[in-house]
């Protein structure tokens, strides 16, 4: 029996609290974690309190429901989990070496982390930092104002938040749950996982995952009803392509996660039977659902990355896009298609062959798309004027590993070569391989790329180019190695093994989880040193890199509404064609008030009320479960009855604005691709020959 | 762009400024009603394949009691007849009162579904037919449940509906948010189709 207000919470659910009775090495690491938490928190809040900076927060970042800030901040959240779910990979990677036998972690502290790294790094690192970017680039890119529901868009960032939180909460009260970033039932039933550790897994996800399924509708709706006259479909740049078939798949894809869990919560809180192992449960249906969210999120989480290559190749080697039709119909065929091979990641479930290599073919289909984007890429670099520029770097690494990661994936899509290295590390290999290239390395390039248009400053060149060249070292000596370990035999999501073989090995991929961190290190100083220069790093104008779509014709930082007027667009790559006929930058003909979003609370209040309702949840606290979640019923009755939303801003006010733009236009040097990295440019270009 | 910039009704006699201004919440809005139907989707493949779970509890023919259904069904068809009465007073003539009458009917309906389909899960509960039996139980509960669910939601926003009409008439974002809630009721419609037919018809044949 728990207590009435208290739960299943006491004081004794502390890592400190175990390490003062049992001070061991693998106590002492959870109490080093939990106390970088605790530091971290304090930290920032001294830092806001001391800058005096809490009041511009509130105002001009958390109440806003500009797309573009909303997008920063995404990245920003992602940023922070991104951190500790790599730490926790380097812990991981150290008990490895040390695992002969042994190991300095208890089993089931190496179980958690493996738990946490792979749910934060995908739920709380990919899809955040993609959902920032296409949050903040699609609207700049198809000539909207923001988002189609920019308050539900808040509300997504704020739900997100509040999956983060409850993960981060885990490492200082509770533990987390050990059953993978999957957590397949049984075990991860009540009967085999008692604690409140597999419910933090569950309501992270789930709250999380609601705010996803908004994002979908929102990118959705966005794309669909808010292009400017003349952005037909087959006109709109490849990376809004790719937002749009991701959004589709979000919104297909995130119910069924929401399904598996809600069963999996009912099997665990009210003793239901979907997934037990008497009574008529059935676990493999379990796998069936999660999957059909799972399969589709990968893809979700990398043709966003696949659109930032598209348009950083067609950019930096100033060439039109080359088969952009062939790369329409490759996207949207991927995302078909991924929705019919869930069942690879079970082949060995036994549900029989035909089964089997009916999905199998599937998977391999995959590949063909794939390829022709590959190729896609490829031509359009073929004779342009490249300039090997940080984005560029990451393409070619992409290029390079990404496809031997395919390749892999090829091998594993065969069901009777998955029966001998499925759970393997091979398998740990192949999806690294795919998604650090694919996603990370897109979204590094991405952020590289964009990072002008949030901030009006461009990052250090030299800098971020050894950020690269590093991930691109520490990748290949960190993953590669463990494709040998898993055709070697070594199982996944071991915590110790017993073939000295396995220890060199271990070495080498620890070593790569230090250059990982070194890395990671250097890209923290990049943005901190090109915070501190960022005078000479400034570009105001906007248009560092001759860049060929509607957001490189906006000042950077883009004013909050985007365009002064709406533009007209008449052709695929227009800011291009601008260029190229010598009429960038001109007034427009007439000017029209326009409404943008008021600030509003919605998103803190609603992500706030969640995450304690979550909280609430996983520790027993029917009460305050209940009453957090009649807040959000409230919070949303309420906004139900606002009816000042919007403020105007008077035409007069867009002319003025636009006009001195003009003006700093016409006062900067426009520089040519010769001296794009020299702190000469100024955001104003002076384009290419166009081709 | 065609003339059509929703799906849904025209909210006013010639189109009408509303019915532009809620072109991208009703397309969104039909978007949600599609992930919602996926959630569905998935309930009834669970049902379908947790049928013979039994594990020696209570079965189909034990637990399911056709008139009751019946009866249910036609309230619940009933009222979504009364929400067309509800939009087409709102299309034509915009009479507050006329809207606000068919709205408390279409609740009215509503509640009676409700009522008897909690008379029904209590009956079942009270022969041992409670989802803590078997994973077919389960997932009875789990899917007609959620429709319930959503039905309970679907008073609380015709409340809300009602709250506002009185505040502030048929402004037009009112007619807006009226347009949706009868795409959402009409939806529940369509899901009780489909629980009536594959649940309780199925599990009688």
């Amino acid at each position: 029996m728990s207590d009435p207000v208290f739960g299943r919470l006491d004081w004794r659910v502390t890592p400190f609290d175990d390490f003062w009775r049992n001070p061991t090495a693998n106590e002492a690491v959870a109490s080093g974690a939990a106390l970088v938490v605790i530091l971290g928190a304090v930290a920032v809040a001294w830092f806001l309190t001391s800058r005096r900076l809490w009041r511009p927060l509130w105002r001009d970042w958390l109440t806003s429901a500009d797309h573009k800030k909303i997008g920063i901040m995404y990245v920003v959240l992602a940023g922070v989990m991104f951190l500790r779910a790599v730490a926790e990979g380097f812990v991981m990677r150290t008990h490895q070496v040390t695992a002969l036998d042994g190991g300095f972690l208890s089993p089931d502290h190496f179980a958690q982390l493996f738990s946490t790294h792979g749910t934060i790094m995908i739920f709380f690192v990919a899809t955040p930092l993609i959902t920032g970017l296409i949050n903040f680039v699609v609207p700049l890119q198809i000539g909207a104002r923001d988002m189609a529901f920019p308050v539900m868009n808040q509300v997504s960032l704020g739900l997100t938040a509040a999956g983060a939180g409850l993960v981060m909460i885990s490492l200082v009260v509770g533990q987390f749950g050990t059953g993978g970033w999957t957590m397949y039932p049984p075990y991860t039933g009540a009967t085999f996982s008692p604690g409140p550790g597999v419910d933090y897994w569950i309501w992270a996800i789930g709250i999380s995952g609601i705010g996803s399924t908004l994002s979908g509708i929102n990118f959705a709706v966005t794309i669909y009803k808010m292009r400017a006259p003349g952005v037909r479909f087959l006109r709109m740049p490849m990376f809004t392509w790719t937002a749009l078939t991701t959004a589709i798949m979000m919104v297909y894809a995130f119910p069924p996660l929401t399904v598996s869990n809600a069963m999996l919560a009912l099997d665990r809180y009210l003793d239901f039977h979907f997934f037990t192992n008497d009574l008529g449960g059935n676990m493999m249906h379990y796998a069936n659902i999660f999957w059909m969210f799972g399969h589709p999120e990968v893809y979700i989480v990398v043709l966003p990355a696949y659109g930032v290559f598209s348009e950083i190749s067609s950019t930096f080697a100033a060439k039109r896009l080359y088969g952009y039709n062939s790369l329409v119909i490759a996207t949207l065929a991927i995302a078909v298609i991924s929705f019919c091979v869930w069942l690879h990641h079970f082949f060995t479930m036994g549900q029989g062959a035909s089964v089997n290599a009916a999905f199998g073919i599937a998977t391999m289909i995959i590949a063909v798309p794939t390829g022709v984007k590959v190729y896609d890429w490829l031509a359009t670099l073929y004779e342009g004027r490249i300039r090997m520029s940080v984005p560029i770097i990451y393409l070619t690494g992409f290029f390079i590993l990404f496809v031997f990661g395919g390749l892999t994936g090829v091998i594993l899509a065969n069901p009777t070569l998955d029966y001998q290295v499925h759970n393997s590390q091979f398998l740990v290999a192949h999806f690294h391989n795919v998604l650090i290239p694919g996603t990370l390395f897109g979204v590094f390039a991405g952020i590289h790329y964009w990072f002008p248009k949030a901030f009006g400053f461009r990052l250090d060149e030299r800098l971020a180019r050894r950020a690269a060249y590093l991930w691109f070292a520490g990748f290949c000596l960190a993953f590669l190695p463990l494709y040998w370990l898993g055709l070697m035999g070594m199982p996944r999501r071991a915590a110790s093994y017993e073939n000295a073989a396995f220890e060199s090995v271990m070495w080498l991929t620890f070593a790569g989880a230090v250059i990982v961190l070194a890395a990671l290190g250097t890209m923290i100083w990049t943005f901190v040193a090109s915070a501190r220069n960022r005078a000479a790093l400034a570009c105001p104008i906007g248009d560092p890199w001759d860049g060929r779509s509607l957001e490189w014709a906006t000042a950077a930082p883009a004013p909050e509404w985007n365009f002064a007027a709406t533009p007209e667009v008449e052709a695929l790559d227009p800011f291009t064609i601008e260029k190229a006929e010598g009429e960038p930058y001109q007034p427009a003909e007439c000017y029209e008030d326009i409404e943008v979003p008021r600030n509003t609370a919605m998103g803190v209040v609603i992500g706030g009320l969640t995450g304690v309702m979550g909280f609430a949840l996983v520790w027993w606290m029917w009460w305050l479960a209940a009453l957090a979640l009649a807040g959000v019923v409230a919070a949303i009755v309420a906004r139900a009855f606002v009816t000042d939303t919007h403020q105007r801003i008077g035409a007069d006010e867009l002319r003025q604005a636009h006009r001195d733009f003009l003006d700093r236009v016409a006062a900067t040097e426009p520089v040519n691709r010769d001296l794009e990295m020299t702190s000469r440019n100024r955001g104003r270009a002076d384009p290419e020959a166009p081709a | 762009m065609s003339e059509n910039v929703h799906p849904g009704i025209n909210l006013g006699a010639s189109h009408g400024e509303a019915h532009h201004g809620s072109e991208r919440t009703a397309f969104g809005f039909w978007i949600f009603l599609m992930s919602d139907l996926v959630i569905f989707g998935i309930l009834f493949a669970t049902y379908v394949v947790m049928r013979p779970n039994l594990a020696g509890g209570p079965g189909p023919s034990e637990l399911y009691d056709l008139k009751s259904i019946a009866k249910q069904t036609g309230l619940l068809l009933a009222s979504s007849f009364t929400f067309g009465l509800v939009s087409l007073s709102m299309k034509y003539g915009s009479r507050t009162g006329a809207v606000a009458f068919w709205l408390v009917i279409t609740a009215a309906l509503g509640t009676g579904f409700l009522y008897l389909e909690i008379k029904d899960f209590a009956r079942m509960a009270g022969d041992g037919g409670i989802p803590q039996r078997s994973g077919f139980l389960s997932s009875l509960w789990a899917l007609v449940g959620l429709h319930g669910l959503h039905l309970v939601a679907g008073l609380a926003w015709i409340g809300v509906m009602l709250a506002l009409i009185t505040a502030r008439g048929l402004s037009d974002a009112v007619k807006s948010r009226l347009l949706l809630l009868g795409l959402y009721w009409h939806f529940l419609d369509l899901i009780w189709i489909g629980i009536f037919s594959v649940v309780f018809l199925g599990g009688m044949a």
